[in-house]
């Protein structure tokens, strides 16, 4: 070998090595980059329930009440297969909306999540209003089919 | 196999009377383009559906995102063709790629916050997209830390390819965090295998704006790799014919 074809070895053992290293270090810390849970996995029990965590799901459709003459907000977190009744009291996101993915950040107090915080999740779709209005009719009997539990990972309702 | 093309396009004097042609082209390229992708994105492309005219900061945030990680890309090459082949203008070019990129990271990060404080309901959250974007830009400012603490300049090439060529396992990390990872950031509208989950009317400003974007690193990076080179050379014969 002469010493720049050792050298470019050298390179590439250094990339590959970093490499295999950062992806072993990566999946054995893989639960901890989980930003949020589903609600499946809060009903499966993979939420710690003593400490603060965060569920992440799409609000259902018509689950959003406001409480007159306060700041409280109730709404159910579905992942097409479990739902998380939450309240919240604050202000929500401009993006906060019923069939929006939400995150919400709080503790299980028995069966109702108290939230103290709410980020709404923007999904990669990116359209005009004349073409959301013209595809609406497809999205609504896409939900309301519910056959696309597919969508519990990263709510994004208009994939379809 | 013989390199002698690859040596020539490598000599300090003849580098830097290319750059010096080619550096204008790219200017008034990417100048023309970014002011028609400015007013095609903010005057005539459509409002959102959901995010109204706010999604508009998709045109500067987009971009320069997309940048951060393509810069670094070339910093690693061109620090990793620097230490196989020893030459040292590959080195300069790494070397003049570094503040670029970390100014394009800072950009990304910067409109992102803008636009997530509304948003989303926050600035900033530890997400995997976000977090490991934020370890792009202490890459960029950790290579340019570790080249200013030597004197010597052909250790300060060596040290630092070896951490540029380190941190590039992070490019890959930051592309597809979203994907691997349930985050807060959503997934790619664009640079994805399937049809872009962005309306045409919208997707082309951005095109513009990203290769505005491109012409604009190719001149930026020709001046500083020019003047990388008259550092470096400042005392060499060449340089001093010409003047």
């Amino acid at each position: 070998m002469t010493p720049r074809q050792k050298r470019m070895v050298t390179v590439v053992a250094i990339v590959a090595g970093v490499g295999i290293a950062t992806a072993f270090a990566l999946k054995a810390f893989n639960q901890n980059l989980l930003y949020y849970y589903s609600p499946t996995q809060v009903h499966a029990g993979e939420a710690p329930d003593s400490r603060s965590i965060r569920v992440g799901g799409l609000v259902e459709n018509g689950s959003l009440k406001r409480q007159p003459g306060s700041m409280e907000v109730t709404f159910v977190l579905t992942d097409y297969q479990q739902t998380v009744p939450v309240s919240y009291t604050g202000v929500l996101p401009d993006l906060f909306r019923e069939g929006q993915g939400v995150i919400a950040r709080g503790k299980m107090d028995g069966n109702r999540f108290v939230a103290e915080e709410v980020l709404a999740k923007h999904d990669e779709n990116y359209m005009p209003p004349e073409v959301a209005d013209s595809l609406k009719p497809h999205m609504d009997a896409a939900n309301s089919a519910a056959g696309a539990p597919a969508a519990a990972a990263t709510p994004a309702p208009g994939s379809t | 196999m013989s390199w002698t093309w690859f040596h020539k396009l490598a000599s300090p004097p003849h580098a830097y009377r290319i750059l010096g042609t080619i550096a204008p082209w790219f200017g008034w390229a990417s100048l023309a383009l970014i002011l028609l992708a400015t007013w095609w994105g903010l005057v005539k492309a459509p409002a959102d559906y959901q995010q109204g005219d706010g999604f508009r900061i998709l045109y500067v945030h987009a971009p320069s995102a997309w940048m951060s990680m393509f810069t670094y890309v070339v910093m690693a090459v061109a620090a990793g063709v620097g230490l196989i082949w020893r030459i040292k203008l590959a080195h300069a070019a790494a070397a003049a790629c570094a503040p670029i990129g970390a100014s394009f990271t800072f950009l990304a990060l910067a409109t992102g916050s803008i636009w997530g404080k509304p948003m989303w309901g926050t600035w900033w959250v530890w997400d995997a997209r976000l977090t490991s974007e934020l370890l792009l830009l202490f890459l960029y400012l950790g290579y340019m830390a570790l080249r200013a603490s030597f004197d010597d300049p052909q250790r300060a090439d060596r040290a630092s390819a070896v951490l540029a060529l380190v941190g590039v396992i992070n490019v890959p990390i930051i592309h597809y965090s979203v994907e691997w990872w349930s985050t807060l950031h959503q997934p790619a509208s664009v640079t994805k295998f399937d049809k872009p989950s962005i309306d045409l009317a919208m997707l082309i400003p951005l095109f513009i704006m990203i290769v505005g974007f491109q012409l604009y690193f190719g001149w930026a990076v020709s001046r500083r790799l020019r003047g990388e080179i008259l550092r470096r050379e400042r005392n060499a014969n060449w340089l001093k014919e010409a003047a």
